[in-house]
């Protein structure tokens, strides 16, 4: 059972290089590979240091298969292997459940035929999920999150404009929401506000790619909070500015986002001494 | 004392009962008082009274008569010996005060001693009946009146009245007979327990009782004799001190209808009229789960909790993860077996133990693992640690309903202590807070949740689930309001009451809230009591270590109240109800509701007996619209003298009254013009234009009961319908505000409005057709609504608000509002407006008042449902029109009128004045069941100055629990919208009240 507080403390990190491959793309245009390697890297080293998290690497596979948040939900000592919409991305499954047990956490595989559940629609809160109806996730893919984590309550939520949960927001802090503009973000999260019986915060940024960031709390008791760099979304860097007492490390991720990731979506944060 | 004041109720019941001489009413009056009422009124019980013998406190009795409930006389009995009783009664009560000092000590012990005493020991009686009765006959009813007297000054602690030399010498009396009494009960003491089975021998009339089973929560089975007739709280209270449990406002009995229909067993109704022909078996569970176990505040009421969730966590009930299993059985092992001993704990201590549905090997040796990480931890801190982590869990308190959404898909709504929760599967897809539900209500398998508006959104939306039967509706129902009183009120919310005949449950929870329960353990004081736990058998101890604190002597005076034994509740019930109706009355009147209530009392009483009991089909809606926590007192005035500043604005013409914080609140998601209105709206304007020099507006307002017409309308009806009903139904109590005396509230209270016909009758006017104006028909419905919606969102809000009202008994009221509105552009544009003017139309000041069931509105419905949930738009048809049933007396009617007329300082009278050239005049009335507005627009040439002038004139037809000043401000401000350039010049209030006659009844 998570005690409240728990929320951004980990002290691995998956990730995943990107494959030596000239050409590939995404959703968002072709892919700079020189460039994204760069912004992998810089966003590895964040977590390495500041955030102090063992970085455990993958060996590459598709392009796509940087977006790691997609293939595991994460809680405790539990992880949940999903069941991705793209039937191609279940392959990657195999190398993540290996890693995530040698880690010892207690894996659990989505056996739902008809469910499909991408990572990064889930969003946990620290005290409850919230799962993203989306065209990746189904609610059956929900309902496996549900049954795996029973100590939570676990709300869907109806993702509009055709990305995951996760593209427009994330956990800023305890309690506290950072969320897009678009009207997508906002429908969801009028209706996270409506589902939950705490009080979250609202942490508004202009842009929704800038609402997808990685809260961590770091050793000696404070928190960093890795965000969407300036350069790419100057507008939404000030609200990042009002949370007290974080860290703020400035990322960029647009490569990545070209195949559909976010910040987020880059490693697979784990807590192997969830009871401390 | 306070233990008293449930006393007191009980004898003023008594003898108003014993005036009506209701013997057979008995049990159905019995279910609205205490207990011990019943237990009093057996005279072979007094002599029972063994436990208030040796230390005469006020304590001791009432739980001493608890147990001799059982062995209770018929009801007949009683009949015959309320005397007796009073002295009883009176001797309790004079007792702590003559000697409340020398007691103080005594008390104490009294208190602990009652604790302690175990539900079988019953005394024998000894003395006859025929001597008690003998004794005491000739004092009988004249006693009675002098009984209540002093019982009520006991309770509010004025000096007593002309009533206490009587008690004085009942003191004697008493007194002697105490002596007797304590010798038998030394004897009873040599001789131990006696079966209940030899008490009706003994007395002339049989009792006859019935055998409980009562399975706890440790998996024992309890079982006692219990009287036939019982009621539900006589059985929870013998549960509950066999358990020796105190806080025990958060447990309840359960029967099985079969396996899984669970219902709780209304403490306040009999026994067997609940579980009918079912066995007298019953199971003793947690019915509220406290959010925050660390404010119980014994370690005894949490281990039972603690049972209560191992068992909800062992059946699969409250899911949790594998890791929590682990950890909660871990403290499971701590609490019931000690520290970890690896001698005495070999590999299969823990095989007796269930800690999860399906529990595996792994599972076990995690909560070894575990176990031996807790080290050191008392029975009591694992019991709170347990708790800690088991409150988390998001599943905890739920109590979840199967049921189905409107598109049949199967769904299961869970009712908790923040609101109402629906899952589909294990998933949650909406959520309703309490604060956000206005409305709970079931119809036939139907169940329904009205909601209030989201932002935005202009109406309230209602959602219906499909039960898979009447029954389960109503379970669910019940335990709707029963969680929102005990998590939200502070008090129990009335029940409401009705004069005549009303289908529709009375429902309501009448225990303690969470609230009062909280205050009342407070004051608990008693060592930590021993008991076992299950498996260990070891003895708890107490987290705090201190177990006896000495209290001060009021604390402990006031304590056997705040505790409760039947008696205790009984008070805080009709403390809740003073309180409620105190909202309504005087709401500046904040605190002492103890006090204020006395007065009530009979009233209650009165009302009470002649209720009619209706356990049956329709629903009522439970007042869920008190929703008004958050609203303070200060609100409240914040709110009267809002509206009181909005006459001053108006009188002083400034431009646009402010509203405050709490009125933009309140009113905002009403004022918004919906689509369709301000196209409305525009059309006026365009009017005006044409016009372009001026116009004059009128705002009637008109109120009638409206009561009655529910009845005639039919289900399936109009949003129109049902605001009405709600009005009807929630609103009443405004109209006894407005009569000003504790008295009235009573009679106002009734649903039942018998007259308004009659009015209807009079105020009936021909109807003149109107040709073109269906577009402007169609906006003036619109402002009806909104009217409309406002008196409703103020009754909601604000029952009572009527200080200008002075009417005393009124059943019916009319108001008449009337705005006008005038605004002098000296424009030079006459000319368009004198070739587009309109046909004239007769002058009509009062539309048709027919009160026909027009579809109007179904406009007004919109859907507020979140996105994930599929709700139902229900048109409500609903109960609340059923439940009126017209009596076919039709009693006179006296009205009382009266018209305050406001007009601004700014009205030149020039309108009035030069008579000018009527251009056109034009009238314009529509009309719904309660209200009839009528727009008459003149058109004047007056010096070359034209002159639109647009009186509006809402005859509101209701229940008199309208808000009016409310209405009337919202009819200005609705003016002043829709014209915003033209000034309200006069606003012309007309109330008329019908005086209704004494007492219906």
């Amino acid at each position: 059972m998570a005690a409240p507080g728990a929320l951004g403390r980990y002290s691995h990190a998956v990730v995943r290089a990107l494959p030596e491959v000239p050409g590939a793309a995404g959703p968002g245009g072709p892919l700079d590979l020189a460039k994204a390697q760069r912004q992998l890297g810089v966003f590895t080293g964040i977590l390495r240091q500041p955030l102090g998290l063992q970085v455990v690497a993958l060996p590459p596979a598709a392009p796509c298969a940087v977006l790691l948040e997609d293939l595991a939900v994460l809680q405790g000592d539990t992880a949940l292997l999903t069941r991705p919409w793209e039937p191609a991305r279940r392959d990657e499954l195999g190398s993540v459940r290996a890693v995530l047990e040698e880690l010892r956490l207690r894996v659990v595989a989505v056996t739902d035929e008809g469910a499909t559940l991408d990572g990064s629609d889930v969003l946990f809160t620290g005290r409850e999920f919230f799962v993203g109806i989306s065209r990746w996730t189904n609610h059956r893919g929900a309902e496996m999150v549900a049954d795996t984590f029973r100590d939570f309550a676990v709300s869907t939520v109806p993702v509009g404009g055709g990305g995951h949960l996760k593209s427009f927001c994330s956990m800023a802090a305890p309690d506290t929401i950072a969320i897009g503009s678009s009207e997508a973000a906002r429908h969801a999260m009028k209706a996270m506000e409506q589902l939950s019986d705490h009080g979250y915060g609202r942490l508004s940024v202009p842009d929704d790619p800038a609402g997808n960031c990685l809260f961590a709390r770091l050793g000696a008791g404070g928190c960093a909070l890795v965000h969407r760099s300036p350069e790419e979304f100057p507008q939404s860097l000030q609200p990042f500015q009002k949370l007290p007492g974080c860290t703020l490390v400035p990322a960029s991720c647009s490569e990545v986002a070209k195949l559909g990731g976010a910040l987020s979506s880059c490693a697979l944060l784990v807590n192997t001494r969830p009871e401390a | 004392m306070t233990t008293e004041v449930g006393s007191e109720t009980e004898v003023k019941k008594d003898s108003e009962q014993a005036g009506a001489d209701k013997a057979k009413d008995k049990p159905e009056e019995a279910s609205d008082t205490p207990e011990n009422q019943k237990s009093r009124k057996a005279s072979s019980e007094e002599a029972l009274d063994s436990s208030s013998v040796p230390v005469p406190t006020s304590q001791s009795s009432p739980r001493s008569q608890k147990k001799e409930k059982d062995s209770s006389e018929s009801k007949g009995i009683s009949r015959f010996l309320p005397p007796w009783l009073k002295k009883q009664k009176s001797y309790t009560l004079s007792e702590p005060k003559d000697e409340a000092k020398k007691k103080a000590v005594g008390e104490d012990q009294a208190i602990e001693e009652s604790e302690c005493q175990l539900p079988g020991e019953v005394a024998q009686p000894k003395r006859s009946l025929e001597e008690a009765a003998t004794e005491n006959q000739h004092n009988a009813k004249a006693d009675e009146k002098e009984e209540k007297h002093s019982v009520s000054s006991a309770e509010t602690q004025p000096a007593k009245e002309d009533g206490k030399e009587m008690e004085v010498e009942k003191v004697a009396e008493e007194k002697e007979k105490q002596v007797e009494k304590e010798k038998r009960e030394t004897k009873e003491v040599q001789t131990g327990e006696i079966k209940m089975e030899n008490i009706p021998q003994k007395s002339p009339k049989k009792i006859k009782t019935v055998q409980c089973k009562v399975v706890l929560l440790d998996g024992t089975e309890y079982s006692c004799d219990i009287e036939k007739r019982a009621k539900g709280q006589l059985l929870f209270d013998r549960v509950c001190e066999h358990l020796n449990l105190l806080e025990k406002d958060y447990f309840g009995l359960l029967f099985y209808e079969n396996s899984d229909q669970k219902n709780w067993l209304d403490p306040s109704k009999e026994i067997k009229r609940q579980i009918r022909s079912l066995p007298w078996l019953f199971t003793f569970n947690v019915k509220f789960y406290p959010p925050d176990p660390s404010q119980l505040t014994e370690d005894i009421t949490r281990y039972f909790l603690c049972l209560q969730l191992r068992q909800d966590i062992a059946s699969g009930r409250l899911p949790c993860s594998f890791v929590t299993h682990a950890l909660l059985g871990s403290y499971t092992l701590q609490a019931e077996l000690g520290d970890h001993d690896p001698e005495e704990h070999c590999s299969d201590y823990i095989n007796e133990f269930q800690f999860a549905p399906n529990q595996t090997q792994e599972m076990e040796e995690k909560v070894v693992e575990l176990h031996k990480t807790h080290r050191g931890l008392t029975p009591a801190q694992a019991d709170s640690q347990f708790l800690e982590n088991a409150k988390r869990l998001s599943m905890y308190g739920v109590d979840l309903h199967h049921a189905k959404d409107s598109e049949g898909v199967d769904i299961m709504l869970g009712v908790c202590a923040n609101g109402l929760l629906i899952y589909k599967d294990r998933l949650r897809i909406n959520r309703f807070a309490w604060p956000k539900i206005l409305k709970i209500s079931y119809k036939r398998s139907n169940f329904y949740i009205k909601v209030r508006p989201a932002e935005l959104e202009q109406f309230e939306s209602t959602i219906g689930f499909k039960l898979p039967n009447h029954r389960a509706a109503k379970r669910l129902w019940k335990v709707c309001v029963e969680h929102h009183t005990f998590f939200r009120l502070i008090s129990p919310e009335q029940p409401p009451k009705a004069k005549f005949l009303t289908l529709g449950s009375k429902f309501r929870y009448s225990g303690r809230t969470q609230a009062q329960t909280q205050q009342a353990s407070n004051l608990i004081d008693r060592p930590a009591p021993y008991f076992e736990r299950t498996s260990s058998k070891r003895i708890s101890r107490s987290l705090d270590g201190a177990p006896i604190r000495i209290s001060d002597q009021s604390l402990l005076r006031d304590f056997p109240t705040a505790r409760g034994g039947p008696a205790g509740d009984k008070v805080i019930d009709i403390e809740g109800a003073g309180q409620a109706k105190l909202k309504e009355g005087s709401r500046e009147e904040n605190g002492s509701p103890v006090k204020t209530p006395q007065l009530e009392l009979i009233q209650d009483g009165k009302s009470n007996s002649l209720r009619v009991d209706g356990e049956n089909i329709y629903v009522r809606h439970s007042n869920l619209m008190l929703e008004d926590l958050d609203k303070t007192q200060d609100d409240l005035l914040k709110h009267q003298a809002s509206i009181s500043e909005l006459k001053r604005n108006f009188m002083e013409s400034t431009p646009e009254p402010r509203p405050n914080e709490w009125e933009k609140r309140r009113i905002a998601p009403l004022s918004l013009p919906a689509p369709g209105s301000s196209h409305e709206t525009l059309d006026i304007v365009e009017e005006k234009k044409q016009a372009e020099v001026g116009r004059e507006e009128t705002v009637v307002i008109d109120e009638t009961n409206k009561g009655k017409m529910q009845v005639a309308t039919d289900a399936g009806e109009t949003c129109k319908v049902e605001h009405l009903s709600k009005k009807d139904s929630s609103s009443l109590p405004s109209d006894s505000s407005s009569s000003s005396s504790s008295e009235s509230e009573d009679e106002e209270v009734g649903e039942y409005h018998p007259h308004h016909r009659a009015i209807e009758e009079v105020i009936r006017e021909e109807q003149e057709e109107e040709d073109d104006t269906n577009r402007k028909k169609e906006h003036e419905e619109k402002i009806m609504q909104h009217v409309e919606a406002t008196a409703e969102g103020s009754k909601l809000n604000v029952p009572a608000e009527h200080t200008a009202k002075v009417t005393a008994e009124s059943l019916v009221q009319e108001n008449a509002v009337t705005i006008a509105t005038e605004e002098k552009n000296f424009s030079e544009e006459m000319k368009q407006d004198l070739g587009e003017e309109k046909e004239e139309e007769q002058l009509r000041l009062n539309g048709d008042v027919s009160h026909v069931d027009i579809d109007v509105a179904p406009q007004i419905i919109c859907c507020s449902e979140p996105p994930v949930v599929k709700t139902e738009m229900v048109t409500i048809s609903d109960a609340a029109q059923r439940t009126e049933i017209s009596t076919k007396e039709v009693p006179i009617v006296q009205t009382e009128t009266k018209t305050i007329t406001y007009e601004s300082p700014q009205f030149d009278g020039s309108t009035s004045g030069n008579a000018g050239v009527l251009l056109s005049a034009q009238t314009i009335t529509s009309e719904s069941i309660s209200t009839t507005t009528t727009t008459h627009i003149t058109k004047m040439v007056k010096g070359g100055v034209s002159e639109t002038r647009i009186e509006k004139r809402i005859v509101i037809t209701g229940d008199a629990d309208i808000d009016h000043d409310e209405a009337l401000a919202q009819a200005i401000k609705e003016a002043k919208e829709q014209h915003p350039d033209m000034s309200v010049t006069r606003v012309v209030v007309h109330k008329e009240t019908e005086l209704a006659e004494e007492d219906e009844e």
